[in-house]
């Protein structure tokens, strides 16, 4: 029967086309934020307050992360390489994956999800007590009060937690593999000064932070401004920040790899 | 929070994230052995690279002494221009010879310098005049080849 | 500073303070006419669903007006469209001289800081204190030293008897605290004009009564122009001078206090009175009960609405 099969046709339709204008708002919606950003430079109290909640607030969540997963990858690695005999090659392989993928991936999941989630809801919860409309007839725009300096405190703070779990991943590999496995400290630290480079790999991983910061903090900040003002809507919207943002960080860390390290 | 808590705190956040980039930078990667030091640069022309990249590894003895910066092809001889960038701390002569090597037998490429006894020395944008290029696996067969039935051709007449 | 913030007058304080605002707002142009507010055949529609057709009122300046009507009958949206959040369909909207549909977002702004406006649960900063909310205004707006800002939040939060509360962070606070303090708020800047947004609802009768009675001193002391949004009908004739009745989106009635009790409209009466009979339907359109509840085919089981199931 062709004629019950149209409804949900003109639903997938009617998705499609919302989806569309949703995307074009969020587009609008960044930039006017990034329009409205003269505000918080000229009051860098506003990012550094901000800079409390997304950064300061993250950093034990990283760091304790990075830690783990960098033990973890000793533990792993040391498995792997001691079949092939080259478990001085231990160093290597802990720093590459930390720096190219783990540090700036895992910690964008976890910056999405402890920080973007909180920023979602916390603006989700302003529109609906109404707080922004307050200040909206207070003659002060909410964009370049409220949201521009949570943007930009995401955008800097994300690249810094990146490195730290980094930084901390590589430590929990000495500290696995040398300190408690016994694998040569010298050949542990020299292979891997050899191998990774500054600019192929070290920047390429803080650029990439650095893209998913803006992705992560664009989207909460959207979905919280967009959010139905309801409990319902703002629950919503928090949950589909985390997705969102998650699908988006790994979607763009494949284009990002292919991008940067294919070519050499 | 006061506000001084809340700048000590953000002050702390700030320079544990920019001492974690810096421990990247020189603790895992190689800036602090490479990168930073004075170069200067030398070319030097081969018929074929085969697999070098930029980047590469240049070395002397054994020694890494340089990297590889670019790779270009000249069309006038139509060869590649490879331009090094050596640490100013190495020297070498005008008659050193430049071959592109492989580390192991399915290793990564890198150019080793060879020493001649020129008294006067390579400068900031000299030319090694002579080069080995890369072993190709391809044309080493068919050069085998070729060189067989050559052999082949000569016994019949 | 003249006054201390803990001057037992906490009027006189504001009057100071309003002064002294004068003298830092040299824009705060004197207009002779009376009138401050005019709305002339206003229509609104969101798409084509008609909110507001043919609006007329006039706001006499120093006056406190009242806006009254049923929910869903469009107060909040005139409440809008006067500061300039959204525009008219037709018509035209004139505040202190000035047309709001011709200004640019500019201009609005300029126009806004000269308004204040409580929201109907407060909508207080909930992550800056009580203190910082009150000076919100003050160091978004105007350049002040800060031990100016804070003889002048604290004048402003004694006028509402919370100088105490200062320390005090949104969440920690009554309905009816928050309430007033949002009012504290929304007096930062002396506005020429006061908004309330349904300013009684949920409070006890008590936190009520001072609210109401706020509204009248603060627009007296304060020389402001008030314009209050409610359905709390026996608070709001006590307190104001003027009645607007709104219904379904158009004015219906219009007088003072008296005139509106006495009105023999039988909508505006059965609004007045809280009588739950009357013209304004109890239910909300419906299609015929006895089909809803299937009651045609089971007419042999008697029902007890046996009459609907004809």
């Amino acid at each position: 029967m062709p004629h019950r099969s149209l409804p949900t046709v003109r639903s997938i339709g009617a998705k499609a086309i919302d989806n569309v204008l949703r995307l074009g708002y969020a587009t609008r919606f960044i930039g006017l934020t990034l329009a409205h950003s003269g505000t918080s430079f000229a009051r860098p109290g506003l990012i550094v307050r901000e800079l409390y909640y997304t950064g300061v607030l993250s950093m034990i969540i990283i760091l304790v992360s990075g830690l783990f997963v960098g033990m973890v990858l000793g533990l792993q690695g040391y498995q792997t390489l001691t079949t092939y005999g080259s478990e001085s090659a231990l160093g290597v392989l802990v720093a590459l994956s930390l720096v190219r993928e783990l540090g700036p991936v895992v910690s964008a999941l976890l910056f999405a999800s402890r920080a973007g989630s909180a920023m979602t809801a916390e603006i989700g919860l302003m529109k609906a007590t109404e707080q922004l409309s307050a200040m909206e007839m207070m003659a002060v725009d909410p964009i370049a009060r409220v949201v521009a300096p949570r943007f930009w405190a995401g955008v800097i703070s994300m690249p810094l937690l990146a490195a730290m779990f980094s930084a901390m991943g590589v430590f929990g590999g000495y500290i696995v593999g040398v300190v408690l496995i016994g694998v040569d400290e010298g050949s542990f630290w020299s292979q891997m000064q050899s191998a990774v480079d500054i600019r192929e790999d070290i920047v390429n991983g803080v650029i990439k932070s650095f893209v998913f910061g803006i992705a992560i903090t664009w989207i909460s900040l959207f979905e919280g401004y967009d959010a139905p003002p309801t409990a319902e809507g703002v629950s919503g919207a928090t949950t589909r920040t985390v997705v969102t943002s998650s699908l988006a960080v790994l979607a763009l860390d494949f284009i990002l790899t292919s991008f940067m390290f294919s070519g050499a | 929070m006061g506000r001084s808590m809340l700048d000590l705190w953000v002050g702390i956040f700030v320079v544990a994230g920019m001492a974690a980039l810096v421990i990247l930078a020189f603790k895992v990667g190689n800036m602090s052995n490479f990168g930073g030091g004075d170069t200067y640069e030398i070319n030097a022309n081969f018929d074929n690279i085969g697999g070098l990249k930029p980047r590469a590894p240049i070395k002397s003895a054994g020694v890494v002494v340089g990297r590889v910066k670019s790779i270009t092809f000249n069309n006038e001889r139509f060869t590649a221009k490879v331009t090094m960038a050596v640490e100013s701390a190495y020297k070498f002569p005008k008659d050193t010879t430049a071959s592109i090597l492989t580390a192991g037998l399915l290793g990564e490429q890198y150019i080793g310098l060879e020493g001649g006894g020129d008294d006067k020395m390579l400068n900031s944008g000299d030319s090694i005049r002579l080069t080995q290029s890369a072993v190709v696996l391809e044309k080493l067969i068919s050069q085998f080849l070729f060189d067989k039935a050559a052999e082949g051709g000569t016994e019949k007449k | 500073m003249l006054a201390k913030p803990g001057h037992p007058g906490s009027l006189v304080a504001l009057t100071i303070s309003f002064r002294i605002r004068t003298l830092f707002q040299a824009t705060n142009c004197v207009v002779s006419s009376e009138i401050l507010i005019e709305i002339k055949d206003v229509n609104f529609a969101y798409g084509r669903r008609p909110i507001l057709t043919g609006i007329n009122m006039i706001i006499p300046r120093g006056k406190v007006v009242a806006l009254m009507g049923i929910s869903g009958s469009g107060k909040t949206t005139l409440l809008r469209l006067i500061g300039g959040v959204m525009k008219p369909t037709s018509g035209e909207i004139w505040v202190d001289g000035e047309c709001t549909s011709a200004l640019d977002q500019e201009g609005i702004y300029r126009l806004r800081r000269r308004m204040g406006m409580l929201f109907q649960f407060g909508a207080l900063f909930t992550d800056l204190s009580v203190f910082d909310n009150v000076a919100f205004q003050m160091r978004e707006h105007v350049d002040l030293p800060e031990s100016m800002i804070r003889d002048l939040v604290m004048m402003k939060l004694h006028a509402v008897g919370l100088r105490g509360a200062h320390k005090l962070m949104p969440a920690e606070l009554s309905g009816g605290m928050a309430r007033r303090v949002a009012l504290a708020r929304a007096i930062a800047l002396d506005p020429m004009i006061m908004m309330y947004d349904e300013p009684f609802t949920g409070l006890d009768p008590i936190s009520l009564g001072v609210i109401a009675n706020l509204v009248r001193q603060l627009n007296d002391t304060l020389g402001t122009t008030s314009l209050v949004v409610t359905h709390d009908v026996q608070e709001a004739l006590d307190v104001v001078d003027y009645v607007y009745y709104l219904s379904d989106g158009k004015m219906m009635a219009h007088g003072t206090p008296d005139e509106i009790r006495a009105n023999k409209d039988p909508l505006v009466h059965q609004f007045v009175y809280g009588e739950a009979e009357g013209p304004v339907e109890y239910q909300y359109p419906s299609g015929e009960y006895a089909a809803e509840l299937k009651l045609g085919k089971r007419r042999e089981a008697s029902p007890p609405g046996g009459r609907h199931a004809a």
